[in-house]
C-alpha cells in the first residue's frame, strides 16, 4: 500500500509539473489585470516547438559529424518553447493591450490558433522527417530522472523528491521566484498594483503598458515550457497529434485553485496531477476507466463552485483582470 | 529634490477616438483587415515552398468545384451555423459559453438513445421527432447546469462548461466501449442508425440545412424585436442596468443558457441522424469552438453568421484538398481560422481611433 502511494505520489509529480508551469505563467498574466485564456494555445505551440527545435539541433549535429549533446538539445528545446509561448502571448498583448481587443475572445483564438499551429506542423515536420518526428535517445535520455550525488541515493526520501527530471526542479524554481517577485521586489509589487488598480498606479506613473506586455510575454513563455514537457517528458519526445489536450485548461482552473499564489500552485498542482494519473494506481472496483478518467474534470468543476461559494477577499483574482485600461476612459 | 523637469516629447504616434465611422468605411476597414490576413496566410503557404494563390484557389475548387463537394461544404455548414446562433445567444448577454463542445454530445446520446434503440417502435416521423426534441433537452439541461451555479455563486461559466466538454467526451467513450457497443463489434465502436430512420436529403444533403436557415430568421427575430432578446442585451450591457429595469439577470442567465444549450444539443443530434449515423468521439469534432470564431466575426448577427459559416467551412472542405494535392496538413484551416479571427479581432481598433503622426494635428480636438 505505501508502495503504491509514493508511486503515485511520484507519478502525481510529473503529470503535475506541466500544469504547474502553465499555471504559473497564468498567474504571472493575470497579476497585471490580463486574462489569457491562451494558455492551452501557447502550451501546444511550445510543444511543438521545443520538440522540433530539438529534433533539428540533433539532426545540424549530425550532419556535421559530430554528436548531439542533451545538455545542448534540451537548452534549446527550453529556448525554443519560451519563445514560443512568449510568441503567442505577444500576438495576445498586442491586441488586448495596444489594440484593446476582447481578452476573452482573443485568448479563445490564440487556444484555437495555437492548437492548430502545433497539429499543422506536428503533421507537416513528421511528413518531412518520413511518418513521425521523434528526437534521439540523446535528447531523451536528458529528460530522464537526475541523479543527484547523496541525494538520490537517499532511502525513500531520495525516491520521492530527488529522482525527477531536471524540469520538475526547474518549474519549483520558477515558482521560488515567482514568490519573491511578488513579495519581495519592487518590480513585483509595482506589477500587482497594475493588475489591482491601473488607474491608480497609472497615477503614480508605473508605465503600465510596458509592465502589462512583460507580464504576459514572460507568462506565455513560461506556459510554452510547460507546453514542452508534454511533448518531450509526458509522451518521451515523440510528437503525439494533440498532446496538450486539455492540460492548458487545467492550469487555467489551477489558477482560482491556487488563489493566485505560486506557493499554493505547486500544491494543487501535484493534486490534479494525482488525479489525472490515479486511475493507473488505484482501481475502484466496477468503475469502468473512462468514466475514472472524468474525475480530474469533475474535481475541477467542484472546487470553481466550492471557492465561488466562498468568496475570500484577500486571495482574489487581481481587481482589473479581463478589463482593457483605457486611460483615457477611466 | 530633485529639480531636474523632463520634458516630455510628444509620442510619434498617438491615437484618439472617432467621432463616427459610417458603416461603408468600417467594412472598407474590415475588408483591408481580411486581405492582410489572407496575405499574412499566403507567406505562410510561401515560406513552406508553396504558391499560395495555387493553394488558395485549390481551397475554393475543392469546396465548391463540383456537386458532392458542394453538398460536402454545406454538411460542415450546417453544425457550425446552428452551433454559432446559440453560443451566440449566451455570448450577448456575456455569458461565455465554450461548452458547446459537451452539448453538442449530449443532443446526440439523447438522441441515439431513441434512434439506435427505439427505431423498431416507431414510424419514422414520430421518431425523428423524439430524437429532435429529446436532444434540445438533453442539450438544454446540460448547458443549463453552469448557468444555475453561476447565477446563484457566480461560478466561473467558462472554466465550467469546458470541463463539462470533458466529461461528455470521457462519457461517449464509455458508451463506446460498454453499453452501447455495436453487437459482434470487436472495436470499440456505437452501432450505425437503421437506414430508415436517418433524416431525409432535400437537394442532396438532409434537411438540417433548411432547419438553420429558419432559424437564422427566427435568431433575429428574437433578438431584435422580442422582450427576451432585449433582456439578454441589456444584462450583457450590464447586470447592474438589468437590476436597475427590474429585470432578474439569474432568469436570464437560466432561460438563455437552456436555449443555448438546446441549439447546440440539436447539432448533435442532425449529425447524429443526418451525417454520421453514429455517435463517436469525434461527433462534435471542434465545432464547438469553431463556433465561437464564427459567432464573434459575424459580430453576433445571424445573417453574418450564415456567410462566415459558409466561409470557414469552405476553409475547412477545402483544406482536405490541399493536404491531398500539395501535401500541406488539414490543421492548416485552423491556423488560417486563427490568423484571420486575430486581424478582424485587431481592426475594431481602426475603426474605433484614428492614428496621429507626431506634429501632425495641433489643436486638440
Amino acid at each position: 500500500m505505501l508502495n503504491v502511494l509514493s508511486n503515485l505520489f511520484i507519478a502525481a509529480v510529473l503529470a503535475g509539473t506541466p500544469l504547474l508551469l502553465g499555471a504559473l505563467g497564468e498567474i504571472l498574466t493575470e497579476k497585471a489585470g490580463n486574462m489569457n485564456l491562451g494558455v492551452e494555445g501557447m502550451m501546444f505551440m511550445g510543444a511543438i516547438t521545443g520538440l522540433v527545435s530539438s529534433y533539428y539541433y540533433e539532426q545540424f549535429v549530425m550532419k556535421a559529424g559530430g554528436t548531439p549533446s542533451g545538455f545542448v538539445s534540451a537548452l534549446v528545446a527550453l529556448i525554443a518553447s519560451f519563445i514560443a509561448g512568449a510568441f503567442g502571448a505577444l500576438i495576445y498583448s498586442f491586441l488586448t493591450i495596444t489594440l484593446r481587443a476582447n481578452q476573452n475572445v482573443t485568448g479563445l483564438t490564440l487556444t484555437i490558433f495555437g492548437t492548430g499551429f502545433a497539429n499543422f506542423f506536428g503533421e507537416f515536420f513528421a511528413g518531412k522527417a518520413g511518418g513521425y518526428i521523434a528526437v534521439s535517445d540523446v535528447t531523451k535520455k536528458a529528460f530522464l530522472k537526475v541523479n543527484i550525488p547523496l541525494l538520490s541515493d537517499l532511502p525513500v526520501i531520495g525516491k520521492l523528491l530527488f529522482q525527477y527530471n531536471w524540469m520538475v526542479y526547474f518549474a519549483l524554481a520558477v515558482a521560488a521566484m515567482l514568490l519573491w517577485f511578488f513579495a519581495k521586489s519592487r518590480v513585483g509589487l509595482n506589477l500587482r498594483a497594475v493588475g489591482e488598480s491601473p488607474a491608480t498606479a497609472d497615477a503614480a506613473g508605473i508605465p503600465i503598458e510596458a509592465y502589462k506586455y512583460g507580464a504576459t510575454i514572460i507568462g506565455g513563455g513560461i506556459c510554452g515550457i510547460g507546453g514542452m514537457y508534454m511533448s518531450m517528458v509526458t509522451t518521451s519526445g515523440v510528437w503525439v497529434h494533440g498532446c496538450v489536450g486539455g492540460y492548458g485548461w487545467l492550469a487555467v482552473a489551477l489558477v482560482i485553485f491556487a488563489t493566485w499564489s505560486p506557493l499554493r500552485a505547486v500544491l494543487v498542482s501535484v493534486v490534479f496531477g494525482g488525479l489525472t494519473v490515479m486511475r493507473m494506481y488505484i482501481s475502484i472496483p466496477g468503475l469502468p476507466t473512462q468514466i475514472y478518467d472524468m474525475i480530474p474534470y469533475i474535481a475541477t468543476i467542484l472546487v470553481l463552485v466550492f471557492t465561488s461559494m466562498h468568496e475570500n477577499k484577500e486571495h482574489a483574482q487581481p481587481k482589473s483582470c479581463g478589463i482593457n485600461y483605457f486611460r483615457e476612459e477611466r | 529634490m530633485s529639480s531636474q523637469v523632463k520634458k516630455v516629447k510628444e509620442p510619434l504616434l498617438r491615437m484618439a477616438k472617432r467621432d463616427a465611422i459610417t458603416s461603408k468605411q468600417a467594412w472598407i476597414v474590415r475588408g483591408i483587415a481580411f486581405l492582410l490576413a489572407l496575405v499574412t496566410g499566403g507567406l505562410l503557404i510561401m515560406i513552406l515552398g508553396n504558391n499560395p494563390l495555387a493553394v488558395y484557389k485549390s481551397m475554393v475548387i475543392g469546396a465548391w468545384g463540383s456537386k458532392t463537394v458542394m453538398n460536402e461544404t454545406i454538411k460542415i455548414t450546417v453544425p457550425l451555423l446552428i452551433t454559432a446562433i446559440g453560443i451566440s445567444i449566451a455570448f450577448r448577454m456575456k455569458f461565455w459559453n465554450i461548452g458547446a463542445e459537451g452539448q453538442i454530445l449530449v443532443g446526440a446520446v439523447a438522441a441515439g438513445f431513441f434512434g439506435l434503440f427505439t427505431a423498431h417502435i416507431f414510424p419514422k416521423v414520430p421518431l425523428v421527432i423524439l430524437m429532435m426534441v429529446s436532444s434540445l433537452i438533453a442539450g438544454g439541461l446540460y448547458g443549463l447546469i453552469p448557468a444555475l451555479f453561476k447565477s446563484k455563486w457566480g461560478t466561473n461559466e467558462t472554466l465550467f462548461t469546458l470541463m463539462l466538454n470533458y466529461i461528455a467526451l470521457a462519457f461517449i467513450k464509455y458508451l463506446m466501449n460498454g453499453p452501447w457497443k455495436a453487437p459482434g463489434s470487436s472495436f470499440p465502436k456505437i452501432a450505425m442508425l437503421a437506414q430508415g430512420a436517418r433524416l431525409t436529403k432535400v437537394f442532396g444533403v438532409h434537411w438540417g440545412w433548411i432547419l438553420a436557415l429558419v432559424l437564422v430568421v427566427v435568431s433575429h427575430i428574437y433578438f431584435t424585436k422580442t422582450k427576451q432578446g432585449y433582456e439578454i442585451a441589456v444584462v450583457g450591457e450590464s447586470t447592474n442596468t438589468a437590476h436597475y429595469a427590474g429585470i432578474k439577470v439569474s432568469k436570464v442567465y437560466n432561460r438563455t443558457m437552456f436555449i443555448s444549450g438546446a441549439l447546440c444539443g440539436l447539432v448533435g443530434m442532425l449529425q447524429f441522424a443526418g451525417a454520421d449515423y453514429t455517435i463517436t468521439e469525434g461527433t462534435a469534432g471542434g465545432v464547438g469552438f469553431t463556433a465561437i470564431t464564427v459567432a464573434w466575426l459575424a459580430k453576433m448577427n445571424p445573417y453574418g453568421m450564415l456567410a462566415v459559416a459558409i466561409f470557414i467551412a469552405m476553409l475547412e472542405r477545402g483544406s482536405n484538398t490541399i493536404q491531398t494535392q500539395f501535401k500541406i496538413p488539414a490543421s492548416a484551416a485552423d491556423v488560417l481560422i486563427g490568423i484571420i479571427l486575430f486581424f478582424m479581432l485587431g481592426c475594431e481598433f481602426f475603426i474605433n481611433y484614428r492614428l496621429i503622426l507626431r506634429g501632425k494635428e495641433e489643436g486638440h480636438a
